[in-house]
């Protein structure tokens, strides 16, 4: 299926302006002391090194950074003709008694999140876990709510939201994509 | 890359990219091992059997560990005291298995193929875990991702692999999995002990050990296979090991960052001297638990290449 460009929802200041207010807001709730943030695969970590920076800028202090991969704990895996690529987890820091910041490009059915809750508990057992997202398009399918929100997108079910990022696609935007079939 | 395979067989059906696809999979299932709690969801409500009708402990306890760390139900069927010994087929056996659905299949037999024959017979999916003197895919797979780990690549590299070559399922499996990831492999060996046509392997002969290990990046010592061995192919045990085992004084004319690599289980003595086995080369322990990685990342692989 070939998609279109529909629409640009963020370009590049807009989307740096969106994650230093998630810095400020995550510093802001919980001061800063012993918050990790942790990336989910791939460009949630991207975004969460950039909040960690932003933090840094704000507190003096770095959060540690962790890159999680859930797709040892989706819930489609025999959905699927063949299965996904394993990444790996990286989390080099004790999570357990930490406020923990969850940290994805895009919330949609909220199903990723369910499997990084479960990933996240089976390492240890943080004090708290929030959720950072760049956009939440709606749809959810599972009650589950972000605690700090880039941008509210209303979008279809069949468009889609592409994140760009730099250390990925040369460019920091965000778009909305449809089908071109129709 | 995605997996499209329903079994494991042999390293000589895959490609360069599949095998490649199973490394990078084991390498991040590493990561678990390393866990307080060792277990993801993944494989929940799958069954694997073990269904070994050869005398093995550490790859069926290797596989078991995969399955469980896995979330899947791991059940042992050996042989010894079982149908097998009062007359059933193979194939009898394996269908009876089959009727209670399992998902999974890992098969040890003594005849090169078994795990074909009952590949083409059971829908689930069949792991070949050494049949005969035929093919050991997932040592070959394990000894390719410790070497990746311990160089950084595989590409360029040189091993050679020493010793009972004839009757090795575990030499073939290197040798095809080695030639696909563009590693050259040196085998060497009694004469008696090396096939007549192994060149048509792609692969170098010697039958001088100093001259096989001198520039090689790696060793493979195998042990000989007396279980599958006629009498008479060495002259005795103590030559055996006086020419082709390895002492760290034969190790002096080799490459400082040599890496020594054993199957298992070792012979003390005679393959290896205990000196060697236990120095600073040798990655023996860590083929072990790399043997676990790479046994998770093709359960998880061949369980979702199935029709769901």
């Amino acid at each position: 299926m070939t998609s279109r460009e529909k629409a640009q929802v963020l370009d590049d200041t807009a989307l740096d302006r969106a994650l230093t207010r998630i810095a400020h807001e995550i510093v802001e709730q919980a001061g800063g002391e012993g918050v990790a943030l942790v990336g989910i695969k791939t460009r949630g970590v991207t975004l969460a090194e950039r909040i960690a920076e932003k933090i840094a800028g704000i507190e003096g202090t770095r959060p540690p950074v962790g890159a999680l991969d859930i797709t040892l704990y989706r819930d489609d895996l025999r959905l699927k003709a063949e299965q996904p690529a394993v990444r790996g987890t990286e989390i080099p820091f004790p999570i357990k008694g930490r406020t923990v910041v969850l940290v994805d490009d895009v919330l949609f059915t909220g199903r990723t999140i369910r499997a990084a809750m479960d990933a996240l508990m089976d390492l240890g057992r943080p004090r708290i876990i929030r959720l950072a997202v760049l956009v939440d398009r709606g749809h959810r399918e599972l009650p589950i709510r972000p605690d700090y929100i880039g941008k509210n997108l209303p979008t279809s079910r069949r468009e889609s939201v592409a994140v760009m990022l730099r250390e990925h696609d040369g460019v920091d935007r965000v778009v909305i994509q449809e089908p071109t079939d129709s | 890359m995605g997996w499209k395979r329903k079994d494991l067989l042999s390293l000589q059906d895959l490609e360069a990219a599949e095998i490649r696809d199973v490394l990078d999979t084991a390498g991040s299932m590493k990561e678990i091992a390393t866990r307080e709690i060792k277990k993801v969801p993944t494989l929940r409500g799958k069954t694997v059997v073990n269904l070994f009708f050869e005398a093995s402990t550490r790859t069926r306890t290797s596989f078991e560990i995969a399955g469980k760390w896995l979330s899947a139900d791991v059940v042992n069927f050996s042989a010894s005291g079982s149908s097998a010994e009062k007359g059933e087929s193979l194939l009898d056996t394996a269908k009876n298995i089959e009727a209670m659905s399992p998902d999974v299949v890992v098969v040890r037999h003594k005849a090169s193929g078994a795990p074909a024959l009952l590949a083409r017979h059971l829908r689930c999916a069949v792991v070949n875990a050494g049949d005969g003197a035929h093919e050991h895919p997932t040592q070959g797979l394990l000894d390719l991702l410790t070497i990746r780990e311990k160089k950084g690549h595989l590409e360029g590299l040189s091993v050679a692999i020493v010793g009972d070559i004839t009757h090795s399922r575990v030499a073939r499996s290197d040798i095809h999995g080695m030639k696909k990831m563009g590693i050259t492999v040196t085998v060497a060996g009694p004469p008696t002990l090396i096939p007549p046509a192994c060149q048509e392997l792609g692969v170098k002969v010697s039958h001088r050990l100093e001259e096989a290990i001198a520039h090689a990046d790696v060793i493979v010592m195998l042990r000989l296979q007396h279980e599958r061995m006629e009498s008479g192919l060495i002259p005795s045990l103590r030559e055996y090991s006086r020419v082709w085992g390895l002492s760290l004084d034969k190790l002096k004319h080799c490459r400082p960052d040599v890496l020594i690599m054993h199957p298992g289980p070792v012979n003390r003595g005679v393959e290896l001297s205990p000196e060697v086995a236990d120095s600073r080369y040798s990655v023996i322990l860590d083929q072990v638990t790399n043997g676990v990685a790479v046994r998770m990342a093709v359960l998880y692989l061949l369980a979702g290449s199935q029709p769901a």
